[in-house]
């Protein structure tokens, strides 16, 4: 009895402290992206004086998640529409359908699933990228070459990140609304003037649309700071590197839905 | 890639995010049926304002004329004083009339403006004295039981009625004739 | 302005207080080609970091051009690399570059030549080691040697007057070595520059180096021109130079008694 009760304790302490490194190890990291953070910001000047670099990370975190954003927007408004329909029609408000399916994207899908997504295709991308340029001493070289690696890699990306996120945030909202209204209106047979009034009798410009752009935003500093982070502090091997790109998608989706509640806590107050 | 054709890449990414964005707010939100330019203020008190928030419409006829600027409570007469801003291009008389409606049966409320008789007209900082509070539901339900409840009397005294005019009947039609 | 273009002296640096270099000791002088050697894990890297400023020494002090490289700020370290190239073990080529802005990067971040004159001086640089013609291939198109030689064409763009080679012949063909071999030596008499060699290809540093150190343990063991080191006996340098299987770096890691280890391996 007494050996079972000493070999638990001994158990119990061994979780404990393996709980407890591993959240030094946390906070640790934390501390280090804020780092990374602050100096992103600081020396994102010569990224502004020669935004060629930036376009060029636009090109490829942006203009290359387009399709992406697109089909999924249509998919998600078709589906909201269908699913709209279904509900609304028991209370005999099919006509509510626009506003369901444009709030719904406007305020929360539009913002929140556009971070997933990008999260997945470009995020991914920036972290093997960083990774894989520690990983074969690309970084290392601009250094000796007295060029500083987050003015010249780092801060582009971070600001493409910025600047692409709303963008197709935007584009998600507006793809999912058109979904939403070839589903609603020739398919299912909901009156065409009344979907697209009610949804501008009920969308505020300031209230919905105006903060699903300040949601995306603060979800485009989060998603690529978390994507470059995680390049940048990644392990310089194979494996490494490949575990830092799952946990950008795993920390950046968490922290996109957590960073939502937050928000939309703020912004519903009244 | 050639850097002109990225540029030319980004520039339609762009396009299309502003192109995105306007169409949010001019097809999808309510930017251009929400345009007020220059307003004045008036206010209201009522006693029960019911669900009505900050930014509600204020309509008259059916026509959004303004907003629902503030709603604070007047500690002194307790009653809730609503400030409302009117477009400048609507005038309203003196004795305007000011309800608190509900759009369709669970809707969001609004203030709705009935324009009275007067010659005078509502100025910047005037006081709309004729409200109508909002029609609370459960004040609408328990006066409806109440009067449920009071109609039996009412039922009990037909019935009495009925009787007697049926005794009277049968006073009339069955009294044996002796 | 001293003869000796960069001093180590009394340097130590160490992780965690475990040492890998001990009071390490060496000069530099202007126009040499000077190597440093030492088995795989010596620390010959970590000491062109430490040169290169990338991290700082526990002790001592490395100075380069007479300015000490650890005391200088964020600005004086560029400065510093600006006069400084430097070839990477495996070339460290921008992958998403082409081989014509691999070499014009130095150029385009750090003067504000014109872009008609950047493209001249690359192709230069790309003719002095023999791939002119490679200009526009992308460095996942390269074989290693050429990816070195590219590389070697980078370290030396912007004129430096310290290039550092980090094991320049590891891992490539005899015929690329030699080429590789011959450009240091000649871009080192053409340029007017110091070189400073980490490797462990004894016959090919020999070849070229003028005065080599040997590394081992985290201290220099030896020092002298090739044809001196030839001679030692030293048993260290000894095996070293002449690639035999044991001696003082023992064939086995550091273990038990393999008879013990087998019993107790049985006996369990």
């Amino acid at each position: 009895m007494q050996i079972i009760h000493s070999i638990l304790i001994a158990n119990l302490a061994r979780l404990l402290r393996s709980f407890g490194r591993r959240m030094i190890e946390r906070i640790w990291r934390l501390g280090a992206a804020a780092r990374l953070f602050f100096l992103t910001i600081i020396y994102s000047g010569e990224s502004f004086r020669r935004f060629h670099l930036t376009l060029r990370e636009i090109y490829f975190t942006g203009v290359m998640s387009l399709l992406i954003i697109i089909v999924s927007a249509f998919f998600v408004g078709m589906v909201l529409g269908l699913q709209g329909y279904n509900t609304l029609q028991k209370y005999g408000s099919s006509e509510a359908i626009g506003v369901l399916v444009a709030l719904s994207l406007v305020r929360e899908l539009g913002p929140v699933v556009t971070a997933l997504l990008f999260a997945g295709r470009a995020g991914t991308a920036i972290t093997a990228e960083i990774g894989l340029m520690k990983t074969t001493e690309q970084l290392s070289a601009m250094e000796m070459m007295a060029v500083n690696p987050i003015a010249r890699v780092v801060a582009p990306r971070f600001w493409a990140g910025v600047i692409s996120m709303p963008i197709l945030a935007a584009l998600f909202s507006m793809v999912g609304v058109l979904g939403g209204y070839m589903v609603a209106v020739p398919l299912i047979g909901v009156d065409d003037g009344a979907f697209w009034s009610q949804m501008q009798a009920n969308v505020d410009v300031r209230d919905d649309i105006l903060n699903g752009v300040i949601k995306s935003l603060v979800f485009g500093v989060a998603c690529t700071m978390i994507a470059l982070f995680e390049g940048f502090d990644a392990p310089p091997t194979a494996e490494g590197v490949s575990q830092a790109t799952t946990r950008t998608v795993v920390i950046s989706s968490l922290t996109v839905l957590g960073l939502d509640f937050v928000l939309t806590s703020f912004m519903i107050v009244v | 890639m050639d850097r002109t054709t990225i540029d030319l890449w980004v520039g339609v990414f762009v396009a299309l995010g502003i192109a995105a964005l306007l169409g949010l707010a001019m097809k999808v939100g309510n930017l251009t049926s929400n345009k007020i330019g220059d307003t004045y203020t008036v206010s209201a008190a009522f006693e029960n304002i019911g669900g009505l928030k900050p930014n509600a419409p204020v309509k008259s006829a059916g026509v959004v004329v303004g907003r629902v600027a503030d709603i604070k409570f007047d500690t002194k007469a307790y009653e809730a004083v609503v400030t409302i801003k009117i477009d400048e291009r609507y005038e309203f008389p003196k004795d305007t009339f000011a309800n608190i409606y509900t759009a369709g049966l669970l809707g969001e409320q609004y203030i709705g403006l009935e324009a009275g008789g007067e010659e005078d007209y509502l100025k910047n900082g005037d006081k709309i004295a004729q409200t109508q509070d909002a029609v609370v539901l459960e004040k609408m339900i328990s006066q409806f039981l109440y009067n449920k409840a009071a109609e039996p009397s009412a039922d009990e005294g037909a019935k009495a009625s009925d009787e007697k005019a049926s005794n009277a009947k049968s006073t009339e039609l069955g009294d044996p004739p002796f | 302005m001293t003869s000796n273009i960069v001093e180590i002296d009394n340097l130590s640096f160490g992780y965690k207080g475990r040492l890998l270099h001990k009071n390490i000791n060496m000069v530099f002088p202007r126009g040499k080609v000077v190597a440093i050697m030492g088995g795989s894990g010596s620390g010959k890297t970590t000491l062109l970091r430490l040169i290169g400023g990338q991290i700082k020494p526990t002790h001592g002090q490395v100075r380069v051009d007479g300015k000490v490289v650890h005391e200088q700020n964020r600005d004086g370290i560029y400065k510093l690399r600006r006069t400084m190239g430097m070839l990477f073990q495996h070339g460290a080529l921008f992958t998403d570059l082409s081989v014509f802005d691999n070499v014009a990067f130095p150029m385009r971040e750090l003067t504000d030549l014109p872009e008609v004159m950047i493209r001249d001086l690359v192709l230069l640089k790309l003719n002095a080691v023999g791939l002119r013609g490679a200009h526009q291939l992308m460095p996942t198109e390269l074989s290693g040697g050429m990816a070195r030689r590219v590389a070697l064409a980078r370290a030396v763009a912007i004129d430096p007057n310290i290039i550092m080679y980090d094991e320049p012949f590891a891992g490539l063909d005899p015929i690329s070595m030699g080429v590789i071999c011959d450009l240091i030596r000649s871009l080192n008499d053409a340029l007017g520059a110091t070189s400073i060699i980490v490797s462990h290809d004894v016959k090919e540093t020999f070849l070229i180096a003028d005065y080599v150190y040997f590394v081992a343990n985290g201290e220099v063991t030896a020092e002298g021109t090739p044809h001196d080191l030839m001679q030692s006996t030293l048993p260290f340098v000894h095996q070293f130079v002449h690639g035999e299987k044991d001696g003082p770096v023992p064939f086995h890691y550091p273990a038990a008694s393999y008879q013990a280890e087998l019993f107790e391996r049985t006996s369990r």
